[in-house]
């Protein structure tokens, strides 16, 4: 590739990535009043999406294999449980990880 | 002393309220942007490539794609779509930020320009304390977010191969970090049913599709759930927020 082509390359990535950024604030304005089904989306969306965005996280993982997903089991189970407890949301990661790192190197 | 309840003293404790969320951001956005650094500079890229593509694309898994994009013959409307399509997901996000967004005059551009995942979650999620502003908190939370990914990027691109320690594992900080968003999000909620749509739809796309091509599909069948189920699932949105059933 030559340098023109490289960046007309990565400027096609950054422009796919601000389309689906900027998209909806495009055609949903900010004069004209939301529809209200999108209104309803943008409420209902958020909860699904990041449950999506958790199993995204772990899709690589294999249960039928390695160490069975094991190790993401019981970092997710000590980051739910020490949120529950103490609600602090970077003790709650940082605890999580850690446990995640150690089961990495004993498993 | 400083003019605490100024305009000055408003974004100072917009940047104080936003900091904290974005610790984690830091640990993971180091790591995975020196990861992708070095993967750069292992590829043969000079560190302007992961600097500049880390400023202006700012979406990890696509930046590794554009690596092997860069790497294979031109074909620019081929990377075009391929980019539509892993960052699709965004168009949730904007939805889900209409209303949010409104009245953010200049900042807006950049909250839409730097809306990633984490950012996102950040901004859709956290309780702003009194005495912050809305609209700096989000614009403070992109840019620390925006910053580590670049600075880590163009770390990474600059030594190479030079990091030895061991770090195996710290990418499940990214993991910890979006189960206690939806946790958080799961408590502020009486109703669930999106929740088990959102995780229901990716196990099963996840299972039929496999992990490399399940994220489409996953939001085609959540969209499809919601709009379906959108009568019941509206009226408990409703009445969860008490107000009246439009």
């Amino acid at each position: 590739m030559t340098l023109t082509e490289q960046v007309i390359t990565i400027a096609m990535c950054a422009a796919g990535t601000m389309a689906t950024r900027f998209i909806p604030f495009l055609v949903f304005r900010e004069s004209r009043e939301t529809p209200d089904y999108i209104r309803y989306l943008g409420n209902a969306l958020p909860l699904a999406i990041f449950g999506m965005l958790v199993v995204y996280c772990l899709k690589d993982v294999s249960f039928v294999s390695g160490s069975h997903g094991l190790p993401e089991a019981i970092g997710i189970i000590i980051t739910v449980l020490s949120y529950k407890w103490k609600h602090s949301m970077l003790l709650s990661i940082a605890g999580g990880t850690a446990v995640y790192m150690i089961l990495l190197h004993l498993l | 002393m400083a003019d605490t309840n100024g305009k000055k003293g408003i974004i100072l404790r917009s940047f104080k309220a936003a900091f904290p969320y974005t610790i984690p951001i830091f640990a993971g956005f180091w790591f995975l942007g020196l990861a992708y650094g070095i993967y750069m500079n292992v590829s043969g890229f000079s560190f302007v490539y992961p600097m500049i593509m880390s400023l202006v694309i700012f979406g990890g898994s696509l930046e590794f794609i554009t690596v092997t994009m860069l790497l294979s013959p031109f074909a620019p409307i081929q990377a075009l779509i391929i980019s539509l399509m892993v960052q699709s997901r965004h168009l949730f996000y904007g939805i889900s930020m209409l209303d949010r967004f409104k009245g953010m005059g200049w900042k807006k551009f950049y909250l839409i320009f730097g809306m990633c995942d984490e950012t996102f979650s950040i901004n859709y999620t956290a309780n702003i304390p009194d005495g912050a502003d809305k609209g700096w908190f989000m614009f403070f939370v992109t840019l620390l977010n925006h910053f580590y990914w670049v600075s880590g990027a163009t770390i990474g691109g600059l030594a190479g191969g030079l990091f030895q320690f061991d770090t195996t594992g710290i990418e499940f900080v990214m993991t910890a970090m979006f189960v206690v968003i939806f946790l958080s999000q799961w408590e502020k909620e009486k109703t669930h049913d999106s929740a088990f749509i959102g995780i229901g739809a990716s196990v099963i796309c996840l299972i039929i599709f496999g992990a490399d091509s399940f994220m489409i599909p996953t939001m085609i069948l959540i969209m499809a759930a919601l709009t379906i189920f959108r009568k019941p699932l509206k009226m408990r949105l409703a009445a969860e927020k008490g107000e009246k059933s439009a």
